[in-house]
């Protein structure tokens, strides 16, 4: 049967198993929404406000799911709406999948009306991406499509339709098989001998540390994650988007690692002998200074992204493969080990941080941030989806909800994207609808896409908004109270009334202002099955700690005195 | 001016598919890595789908690996071979337009083209071209041996390189829109690795 454009990529979306897109209408993907109305009880098509929340949202609900999410957009302003989307997407290994429109082909290169050369635009950040030229090769451009953003490292693929494409009529078939592409081979085990050179290295060690991270939970290795870790007993750091690789409630789990990480995590890196890094890259967010990383270990780097070897941190044993086939490898010949001095010291450093833990402290008469994220861990029961914005929020819920399940932490971690959090939430809820999702974001990066706040009521998504207010652009403050002499240029913020604005949306909302406000008002959030705002008013001049300022050694932390240290 | 051919000149050899929109991926991970390119070529191979490049970085081996192990990430990129000392041919092609308006400027030319693998493709009367192929070294020398007598223009092709013997770097791959092009090469019956 003959389909026009349009309906090939319709009818491809349900080939790959997609129930909801993400999208906004306009004049070069008119075709494509047209084509919708013939599907629309078998494809959900969400209205955004801004294309940006779109991208995040596919987003949302790529991390939720681990399937491929999908945005659509029209051609210029539309596709150019995505791009922050896409960076998101790209630094932290999210599989999206964007479909642009496109002029039509005879007035591409013209400077039509809403003509930008996307594919050009979004070449650097997206795993891959075309232009389709014939609507014959849509199909298979799709199938490609999808398998190369969920395969390997995954990570965002754009498709750029122009619009007579879109409108032309061929035979419809899917492409059946396995898409093989000549130039396209991820790689998945590793040789024996790397195998045994890394074992061997984990048998000489005295002080190894496992470093985890998102790759554990991307390649479904967090069982084989815990067996190495226990059978050996190495300690487990994890990464920021590694949270939920192993349960942080696991003894040989010492917490995040990092700019604002758990202090023993860092001292453990930096006196450890081995470091065995699994799928994680590296970041100067988590090395701080190279030259004085690490420098007493030896290291083992796993990673299916071959690029990552040798990038940062040299590897005494690098290995390009996938996690789970890797370990699985690895796991028969690794011998029961125990590093009972090692895990000691680390349990010494452990005690010192709960000493300097601000819940730990007498705060009368002030709501901290590390409290309310503190109270709704402890009132969802440590079960929620936790989508964060980008700030001192973001580090907060990094340290003070710990998470016992893969995926149940969404955050912008490589490009550190303000406005990601609340769309991000959206999405996760489409994909996991029967999951409780909070988005835990700041004032100042909720009102970047709060416009979603009319597609969360449209659609009735049950999303609890928790918004920090500390009416400050707290992490940027943070750097200027510590490194720019309190100079608070750009920082503070007028808001609006977040609970009227939730009123304007008919979204029910609360306030608290007192730490004995907190329970009931996630309890109530809790109840209502639809969309629902708080507004947390905090204290405005808070710090997250401990720090390693940009740059700095890994070891060389900025650290809350204890009480009675002043 | 130097005539010095950096010792720390490493290949890479990549063969690519024949896609509209491949060398701008290509050119924009360099830059994007900012990784310091000494040349680049592009041409095509005896399979009209596939494209061969040669790049030459100036570096220590270690970087080649790491702009092979990048280029190997996109997926228009089929393989990647890193030439450091495996023993291959070189060659480097060099147009040289030279001043050529007196006696004295023509038995020089003469002479130098003489002791190199060059030729005069085109002589007028005030200027001659002249067509160099051979490994960027000897060609750099050349280039050196005949400026004083006065280079008007020139162009270089950059190096382009093939290991020696059998390890032969090609592919066999099919691909759906190219299954026009792959009929006419069976129907050709050329085109099979070694
Ligand atoms: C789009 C974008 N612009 C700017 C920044 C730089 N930035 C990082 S954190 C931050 C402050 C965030 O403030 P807020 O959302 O109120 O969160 P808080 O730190 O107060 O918890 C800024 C401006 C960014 N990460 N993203
Ligand atoms: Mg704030």
């Amino acid at each position: 049967m003959k389909l026009t454009g349009s309906e090939i990529i319709m009818e491809c979306l349900l080939q790959e198993g997609v129930h909801v897109m993400f999208g906004y209408p306009g004049g070069a993907i008119l075709p494509t929404y047209d084509a919708m109305t013939k599907y629309e009880n078998r494809l959900h098509h969400v209205l955004v406000r801004h294309e940006q929340g779109a991208s995040h949202m596919a987003d949302g609900y790529a991390r939720a799911t681990g399937e491929v999410g999908v945005c659509i957009a029209t051609s210029g302003p539309g596709a150019t709406n995505l791009v922050t989307g896409l960076a998101t997407a790209m630094m932290d290994s999210s599989p999206i999948l964007a479909i642009t429109g496109q002029v039509p082909i005879p007035a591409i290169g013209s400077d039509a009306f809403q003509e930008t050369d996307v594919t050009g635009v979004t070449l650097p950040i997206t795993k891959h991406n075309y232009l389709v030229t014939d609507v014959r090769d849509l199909a298979y451009t799709m199938k490609e499509a999808f398998h190369i953003a969920r395969t390997g490292r995954p990570g965002p693929v754009l498709v750029d339709v122009p619009k007579d494409v879109q409108l032309a009529l061929t035979e419809f078939e899917y492409p059946e098989g396995e898409i093989v592409l000549p130039g396209y081979h991820p790689p998945s085990s590793a040789d024996g001998s790397e195998i045994s050179d890394a074992l061997r290295l984990i048998e000489e060690a005295e002080r190894p540390i496992i470093l985890a991270g998102h790759g554990i939970m991307m390649s479904g290795a967090m069982q084989e994650l815990r067996e190495l870790s226990e059978r050996a007993q190495i300690p487990v750091t994890l990464t920021l988007l590694g949270k939920g690789g192993m349960p942080e409630d696991h003894p040989l789990v010492i917490g995040m690692m990092g700019m604002h990480g758990e202090a023993s995590a860092n001292l453990a890196i930096q006196e450890a002998d081995l470091l065995i890094a699994l799928g994680m890259r590296f970041d100067d967010r988590v090395t701080g200074n190279l030259k004085t990383y690490a420098r007493n270990a030896r290291k083992i780097h796993v990673d299916i992204d071959r690029s990552e070897i040798n990038k940062n941190v040299k590897a005494d044993v690098g290995i390009a493969g996938d996690l789970k086939t890797v370990l699985t490898q690895m796991l028969p010949k690794l011998k029961p080990k125990s590093h009972p001095e090692w895990i000691g010291r680390i349990r010494d450093w452990l005690e010192d941080s709960s000493e300097r833990d601000i819940l730990n402290y007498e705060t009368p008469g002030r709501l901290l941030t590390a409290q309310v994220i503190n109270d709704i861990w402890e009132h969802t029961q440590g079960e929620a989806i936790t989508v964060t914005d980008v700030g001192q929020h973001q580090m907060l819920e990094a340290q003070y909800y710990p998470h016992q399940r893969p995926a149940t932490l969404l955050t912008s971690g490589g490009l550190g994207t303000m406005g990601f959090g609340f769309p991000a939430a959206i999405g996760a809820k489409f994909g996991k609808p029967e999951e409780e999702v909070w988005a835990i974001v700041g004032d100042g990066g909720f009102q970047m896409t709060l416009c979603e706040l009319a597609t969360a009521a449209q659609e009735n998504v049950n999303v609890n908004i928790a918004i920090i207010n500390n009416f400050f652009l707290g992490m940027v403050r943070q750097w200027q109270e510590l490194f720019y002499e309190k100079r608070y240029e750009a920082t503070p913020l007028f808001n609006p009334d977040f609970c009227k604005l939730a009123d304007a949306y008919r979204i029910p909302n609360r306030r608290v202002t007192k730490r004995d406000e907190i329970a009931d008002a996630v309890q109530f959030a809790r109840d209502i099955d639809g969309p629902t705002l708080i507004e947390f008013v905090v204290e405005k001049e808070e710090m997250v700690y401990p720090m390693v300022p940009a740059g700095a050694d890994l070891h060389d932390m900025k650290r809350r005195p204890k009480p009675g240290e002043g | 001016m130097t005539s010095q051919v950096d010792i720390n000149k490493v290949t890479v050899v990549a063969l690519v598919e024949n896609e509209p929109g491949v060398l701008n991926r290509i050119a924009s991970l360099f830059r994007r890595r900012a990784f310091n390119i000494d040349s680049l070529t592009v041409g095509r191979t005896h399979k009209p789908h596939i494209s061969r490049m040669t790049i030459r970085v100036v570096a220590g081996p270690e970087y080649a690996r790491k702009i092979a192990t990048n280029l190997q990430k996109l997926v228009n990129v089929i393989d990647v071979r890193v030439l450091d000392n495996e023993p291959h041919v070189e060659r480097d092609l060099a147009l040289i337009k030279v001043r050529n308006d007196d006696a004295d400027s023509r038995n020089t030319i003469t002479e130098i083209c003489d002791r190199y693998p060059a030729r005069i493709v085109d002589v007028g009367p005030k200027v001659a071209i002249i067509e160099m192929v051979a490994t960027e070294e000897i060609l750099e020398e050349f280039i050196d041996e005949v400026r004083p007598t006065g280079i008007v223009e020139m162009i270089r092709t950059g190096v382009v390189s093939m290991g020696r013997g059998t390890r032969i770097h090609d592919t066999n791959f099919t691909r759906r829109d190219l299954a026009k092009i792959q009929n006419q090469i069976s129907a050709g019956g050329n085109g099979n690795v070694i």
